[in-house]
């Protein structure tokens, strides 16, 4: 409760110090707003406190909570020159991203249903106006809308399925569910369609296929801050929402929704491998290997162990600093060819090698190349569903990974092995600090995931 | 202790490396690769060579995965680390006097590999395997990648995703073999002690073999080396073809033949018949080659498919064959090379067609060269010959037709060698070899430390098979008593 209450009133704070022209303070207050916020979650940490019913802060909220902290803050730290002299709103940006967090952290931590709805169109609500901030640019407009129709549609399938479930069941509240479909082995044919439902439902949201369609759009038309924050922290929000109610409460029927739930997974890693290896501008190309990497995510619920939540949660944490990292070096070629082709990081890797050299991290890590985050990440997902032996499953994932090693190393050959002129980017303090922490993060994890496996 | 030294000891010289200037990160990262060399030559003067592993470390590394940092040395071991330790001292020399583009990067990586490679030759944990495995691939790709020919990108894509593909699966049959282990470790004496039946033995092989058929490579999964070999920097193709080429050997001797058995020798006849057709396809196609490092990539096919005949036929002369072959090839293939490269440096070609008369001009790099092509085809008094004898009478003993037909692979390759060896020395000389200077300094003293080699391992094998001897026995006594109880 405390964490929320502390990003609101940054929140407000932000705002006001916006109102009143302090643009100085904005990030500082940010980010003592966002450390407060994390010391909170150490504080109450193994905790395990019950909010009135609504929200339980056990370590798994609490771990995915500080998940998106993190990687909020690391977000924020790469507004340094990214908005123009005479850009105004530059604090409603500010406040946006701490309510679209605010909403995450329910997300994460809701015990009754009702507050998943409340945290999730707390989130969405701010990510519509976020993606269409820049008023003028027409691609902007066009992801604000497009996700505003589709955001629309999907709420729309979840409160159904919600409003369906709770009429099977009688509760909102998720151990109430899981204790109805315990105790009684014919359940109302009711809650079947609301399973289906709300698993669409949560699918749109994570950018599952075919409930992707929106993603490269809105990814590549929203700005790219915007773009990094939503493949990143809001994905992870969105799957530890997933996890919540798929491995807890609707655990008992296990058996129903698996197979909707492998179909999802196989077009997802299908569908998200194959089009990236496609495309030909780097942001596009995140935003479809973005799909990819929920596909192996949803492993974690094929096959239900005690460990899911641990698996999902660096799976989770590979895939959001390897990402920042990507966003961030995206960003500052764009600021300086004015492109993001592969074409312009030709010969990055001769005049910026630091840069290059995190990058390179990150695409390693993204695709799973053991020493990296990464790779812990992905073995755990495989590790994961071959406990029921579903070799196929991985062999498929084996083969969609070997996709993944061409579009991925498509930017390292490009930064390393092409001739190109090579421009030299101006890198910012604050970006290098986001650059080297994140790889630093994505090694340690990769050499040592036993801290972080011990966590949840 | 010691263990931990030789292997991390080429990483820290990696990280010191990257730092310093030009001249300095070749110096450095070549006194740190002989430093690697003297802690070896140590460690194996203190070495029992009895079939006990030595040196072992074992450390708690991810608890809660089951993984353990569990590494030591046997004969079998030893003998690879040697082979490791020696080559990449002899290839980071043979690499003074070129002029190599970010030569910090360039050492960083070799000796970012070499510890890759040490840990795949002593690791007794099978995820540690596997990281080493990984850990030795990446760099050999940025080697080959960014230091090599025309279409070095798209040929070494292929290279990569072929291997990493292989490994993935091998990944895979790591994964069910820890499911299957009620300890629920990957400790490779609980591999060992496992017992699967038949057709679960059948698939966990596959999964294993591919990776290192890829690797070795055994026809058909050969199709990515010869490119990967023509267009690799020279240190590049050495590494590979010297030392990584012996990984998916290893495997096969140290995780896929104690582990399954049962699906080895089911499958025994098929990779027989597959390493034969590898052999006579090389060989021929080596023979039609008018590019020199071409044919010496085909001819690398033909001798590891000998290799791999002699350890399928399971039986004490063919694995030891194996043995000393594996580092009679590796010196070997590491002169030959290191012959082309002297020969492209000087002629900017590698076409065996615009050269000739060398001889004449150069006779000290003529004599080394023909050590070295005689070590190759196998004569007697040479490395080649010990390890090739004991190869062929291996399979002579599976099956006589096995051995006349992987008996070309001596045939043959005299042919193509001694042919590549008269197109290049032999004859006249034409306007470009006619000012061809002899070898002198760094390549001079590689080449004859390399023909040292050659010679004194041809004469005197002995050290080296009573080093794998007793590992060997023991591994086949392993293997007999658990074919037994196989369901």
């Amino acid at each position: 409760m405390n964490i929320i209450i502390t990003i609101s009133i940054t929140a407000f704070l932000v705002l006001y110090a916006g109102l009143f022209k302090a643009k100085k303070a904005l990030l500082p207050l940010t980010l003592v707003g966002l450390f407060v916020a994390l010391g909170f979650v150490c504080a109450s940490w193994s905790g395990n406190e019950s909010h009135f019913g609504m929200m339980q802060t056990d370590n798994f909220a609490l771990a995915f909570s500080g998940l998106c902290i993190a990687g909020t803050l690391l977000i924020f730290l790469l507004t340094q020159n990214y908005f123009s002299a005479k850009n105004d709103n530059k604090a409603e940006y500010y406040t946006l991203i701490l309510f679209a967090l605010a909403g995450m952290i329910m997300m994460v931590s809701y015990q009754n249903m009702s507050m998943l709805f409340i945290g999730v169109e707390i989130m969405s609500v701010s990510l519509y106006i976020l993606a269409g901030i820049r008023k003028n640019d027409f691609a902007s407009n066009e992801a604000s809308l497009k996700y505003f129709l589709m955001g629309a549609f999907s709420t729309g399938f979840l409160l159904f399925g919600i409003a369906l479930v709770y009429g099977a069941t009688g509760s909102f509240d998720l151990d109430a569910i899981q204790q109805h479909l315990i105790d009684n082995k014919a359940v109302s044919p009711l809650f079947y369609p609301g399973v289906i439902l709300m698993l669409i439902g949560l699918s749109f949201k994570i950018g599952a296929a075919p409930f992707h369609f929106w993603t490269p759009d809105v990814y590549e038309g929203s700005p790219t801050l915007i773009t990094t924050f939503m493949s990143t922290v809001v994905k992870t929000a969105g799957f530890a929402a997933f996890l919540r109610l798929f491995s807890g409460a609707f655990a008992p029927l296990h058996d129903f929704w698996v197979a909707p739930l492998l179909i999802i997974v196989c077009l997802t890693l299908l569908v998200g491998n194959v089009t990236a290896l496609f495309q030909k501008k780097f942001k596009r190309m995140l935003a479809y290997s973005s799909i990819s990497h929920a596909g192996y995510m949803l492993f974690a619920l094929v096959v239900l162990t005690k460990n899911s939540g641990g698996n999902v949660f660096i799976y989770a944490g590979a895939y959001t600093f390897a990402s920042i990292i990507a966003f961030a070096v995206l960003i500052l070629v764009k600021q300086k060819t004015g492109s993001d082709d592969f074409e312009s990081y030709n010969g990055l890797a001769r005049k910026n090698p630091l840069t290059a050299f995190t990058l390179t991290v990150a695409m390693l890590s993204l695709a799973g190349i053991p020493l990296t985050a990464g790779f812990i990440g992905k073995y755990l997902m495989f590790l994961n569903v071959m406990q029921e032996y579903q070799t196929i499953l991985v062999a498929f994932a084996i083969l969609n990974a070997l996709v993944g090693f061409y579009y991925y190393f498509r930017v390292i050959v490009a930064m390393y092995f092409k001739d190109g002129q090579g421009v030299e980017l101006n890198t910012p303090l604050q970006y290098k600090v986001v650059l080297v922490v994140s790889a630093v993060a994505t090694i340690v994890i990769g050499i040592y995931p036993d801290v972080i496996l011990q966590l949840i | 202790m010691e263990l931990l030294i030789l292997l991390f000891l080429p990483l820290a010289g990696a990280l010191i490396s990257l730092f310093p200037g030009k001249q300095s990160a070749r110096y450095g990262a070549f006194a740190v690769s002989i430093l690697s060399l003297a802690w070896t030559v140590g460690l194996l003067l203190r070495f029992t060579p009895d079939a006990t592993t030595q040196f072992a470390v074992d450390y708690d590394w991810i608890s809660q995965m089951g993984i353990r940092f569990h590494a030591g040395i046997d004969g079998i071991s030893m003998l690879l680390v040697l082979l490791t330790n020696l080559l990449v001292p002899l290839i980071i020399w043979s690499s003074f006097g070129r002029n190599i583009d970010r030569p910090a990067a360039f050492y960083a990586l070799i000796l970012f590999m070499q510890t890759g490679l040490l840990l795949v030759f002593t690791a007794l944990d099978a995820f540690l395997f596997y990281i080493g495995w990984e850990a030795a691939l990446i760099p050999i790709y940025f080697i080959c990648a960014m230091w090599g020919g025309k279409d070095r990108v798209k040929v070494n894509m292929k290279f990569f995703v072929y291997t990493i593909g292989g490994s993935l699966f091998m990944l895979l049959g790591i994964i069910y073999l820890y499911l299957q282990n009620p300890e629920r470790n990957f400790d490779i004496q609980a591999f060992y002690s496992l017992n699967l039946d038949r057709s679960q033995q059948s698939w966990v092989f596959w999964a294993f073999f591919i990776a290192f058929a890829i690797k070795m490579p055994v026809f058909p999964f050969h199709t990515w080396q010869p490119d990967t070999y023509t267009t690799a920097p020279t240190q590049g193709t050495m590494l590979l073809s010297g030392i990584m080429l012996k990984m998916g050997i290893y495997g096969v001797i140290r995780w896929l033949l104690p582990v399954v058995p049962g699906g080895f020798q089911d499958w025994t006849p098929t990779v027989i018949v597959l390493s034969i057709i590898g052999i006579v396809y090389a060989s021929l196609i080596a023979f039609k080659q008018k590019d020199g490092k071409r044919l010496i990539a085909y001819s690398s096919i033909g001798h590891v498919g000998l290799i791999v005949a002699g350890i399928f036929a399971l039986n004490t002369q063919g694995l030891q064959g194996a043995m000393v072959q594996m580092l009679s090839h590796g010196i070997n293939v590491v002169g030959l090379f290191l012959v082309t490269d002297i020969l492209y440096n000087r002629l900017q070609t590698n076409k065996l067609d615009e050269m000739g008369g060398i001889a004449k001009v150069a006779p000290k790099f003529a004599a080394v060269a023909l050590i070295i092509v005689l070590g190759t085809v196998a004569l007697p008094g040479t490395n080649g010959f010990v390890g090739e004898f004991l190869l062929l009478l291996g399979v002579y003993e599976y099956s006589l037709w096995a051995a006349v037909f992987a008996g070309l692979t001596i045939i043959f390759g005299a042919v193509y060698m001694l042919r590549m060896y008269q197109k290049v020395m032999l004859g006249q000389t034409n306007a470009a070899t006619a000012s061809f200077a002899d070898i002198k300094g760094s390549e001079q003293a590689v080449l004859y430390i390399i023909c040292l080699l050659v010679i004194v391992l041809g004469v005197y094998p002995k050290p080296i098979l009573n080093l794998t001897e007793a590992p060997v026995q023991q591994l086949l006594e392993q293997v007999n008593q658990k074919l037994s109880l196989v369901k």
